[in-house]
């Protein structure tokens, strides 16, 4: 651990300084070099934010899923690496309330603007909200809970409210909503402009790599939280351990 | 048929427990039946049909609601008693068996308050439904199943958590969200006859559904929450 720290830190920064060099193009692109939208104006440029936030915001639940079956599966069979697997399903379900907020303000900024309402409850609308309620409470249930039990429970919570991804994926192609149907691969009158891809690919590289960063921040913080513990656990038991003389 | 055998004993020891304490039953009868009092006052819908039909659906769910987490926050902390759960733990009755008797008599108990509160309801809120009255028949026992199978398993998962009150409200709610808009949706339809046919037959289908979802995965995963150390 201690002679791979300093490596690890160098390729930290440097992934910090690629998202954020990324972020500066993508922003670059979206505000000055993108044409302006014919419908909406300057509000079209929201786009460019709200929608790789909220594909991302639905994708990190899904890491956050798998690392929890990991979890449960390594539980009894190798502890260690079920928490390593817990830490990454904290930090993914942090940044996935972090980024399906930003998903839920943005989009109603963009709501206000262009329908004249804050908010509206629509399939699309509503399944959002509850994935960002079902990961706020994922966190209470893990600050509410004393330690060492709270990983099992926290992971078998994480399986439910799994069950909403892909409700909230679906919402715009089961129902007919407010909010619009499903711009990528939605069927044959999807898809933007040509001129516009550039602006939506630097954004979505961008905020990935951001999120990624975070993450592994997250994991790695989370990581020295466990060992410390390990080790005064650890320490605890050897004074235990010492006949008094 | 073993598998069976082991819910139905359960099933039958908590409706002995129930019967000789009888607190979580008249618990629940008594604050929902406040509930109701409460949004009848705040409401008037007496002087308003249209309005207490258009509403008295959402009442209804969210007075069981309050209710069911109210009774549910009890209904395994009398298994800690004498280290029962310790022992159900040992036993060589599958976890999930134990699940589904707690749930199968929980979901009595709240079938047993809507029983009575449903006149009550009828009375106070000046009710005369406009739609197909027996789906009500068909949509009460699906919507309070959704509300008991995950309070079942959420307050099994709050036993080890500071606080357990509050967490169990915390995690039921969010989860329950979409059932208790089908369930909702579904009754006021009935009462309103402002829905089609397929547009109710479509809230009871998302409303089954959630309820084979729930149920699996509550199945699947009780036994690593009775289990969790």
């Amino acid at each position: 651990m201690e002679q791979r720290t300093p490596t690890l830190r160098s390729v930290a920064w440097l992934w910090f300084g690629i998202s954020v060099a990324v972020l500066a193009v993508g922003f670059r692109q979206a505000i000055f070099l993108v044409p302006t939208d014919a419908a909406q104006g300057n509000v079209g440029r929201i786009f460019y934010y709200h929608v790789p936030i909220a594909m991302l915001s639905l994708i990190f639940p899904y890491i956050n899923f798998v690392a929890s079956l990991f979890y449960l599966y390594w539980r009894r069979r190798d502890p260690l690496k079920a928490l390593t697997a817990d830490a990454l399903a904290l930090s993914t379900a942090e940044v996935t309330v972090v980024y399906s907020s930003i998903c839920l303000l943005t989009g109603m900024l963009w709501g206000r603007a262009t329908w004249g309402i804050w908010w509206t409850w629509d399939p699309r609308l509503t399944s959002m909200l509850l994935l960002w309620l079902l990961y706020v409470s994922y966190l209470m249930l893990r600050s509410f809970s004393s330690t060492g039990q709270t990983h099992t429970l926290a992971a078998v919570l994480s399986v439910f409210a799994a069950v909403d991804v892909p409700i909230v994926y679906m919402s715009i192609r089961w129902w007919r909503t407010q909010h619009p149907a499903p711009v990528f691969g939605g069927g044959p009158d999807s898809g933007i402009d040509p001129s516009m891809l550039p602006a939506f690919y630097w954004n979505l590289a961008g905020w990935t790599l951001w999120g990624i960063c975070i993450v592994l921040f997250r994991f790695a913080l989370e990581r020295r939280r466990q060992l410390a513990e390990q080790e005064a656990a650890l320490q605890a038991i050897e004074a235990s351990l010492e006949i008094p003389q | 048929m073993k598998y069976l055998q082991h819910v139905l004993d359960h099933l039958r020891k908590d409706l002995r427990l129930e019967w000789r304490s009888r607190d979580s039953i008249n618990g629940m009868l008594f604050f929902s039946l406040l509930v109701v009092v409460v949004f009848g006052l705040a409401f008037d819908p007496t002087s308003y049909p249209t309005m207490a039909r258009q509403i008295s659906g959402g009442i209804l769910w969210v007075a069981l609601l309050f209710a069911s987490i109210t009774a549910l926050n009890q209904s395994w902390t009398r298994e800690q008693r004498n280290n029962v759960l310790e022992a159900q733990r040992m036993a060589p009755s599958p976890a999930s068996a134990l699940f589904l008797g707690k749930a199968l008599a929980n979901m009595l108990f709240v079938l047993a308050v809507e029983a009575v509160l449903a006149p009550i309801f009828i009375v106070f809120f000046n009710l005369h439904a406009l739609g197909n009255v027996w789906l009500l028949a068909l949509i009460l026992p699906l919507g309070t199943w959704a509300l008991v199978v995950n309070g079942t398993f959420f307050a099994a998962l709050g036993l080890r958590a500071r606080n357990r009150e509050l967490l169990l409200p915390l995690l039921l709610l969010p989860i329950s969200l979409p059932a208790l808009l089908a369930m909702v949706q579904a009754t006021t339809g009935v009462l309103t006859a402002d829905l089609d046919s397929i547009q109710i037959n479509t809230w009871i289908k998302q409303l089954l559904g959630y309820d084979i979802i729930f149920t699996t995965v509550c199945i699947l995963l009780f036994e690593t929450v009775l289990n969790a150390e």
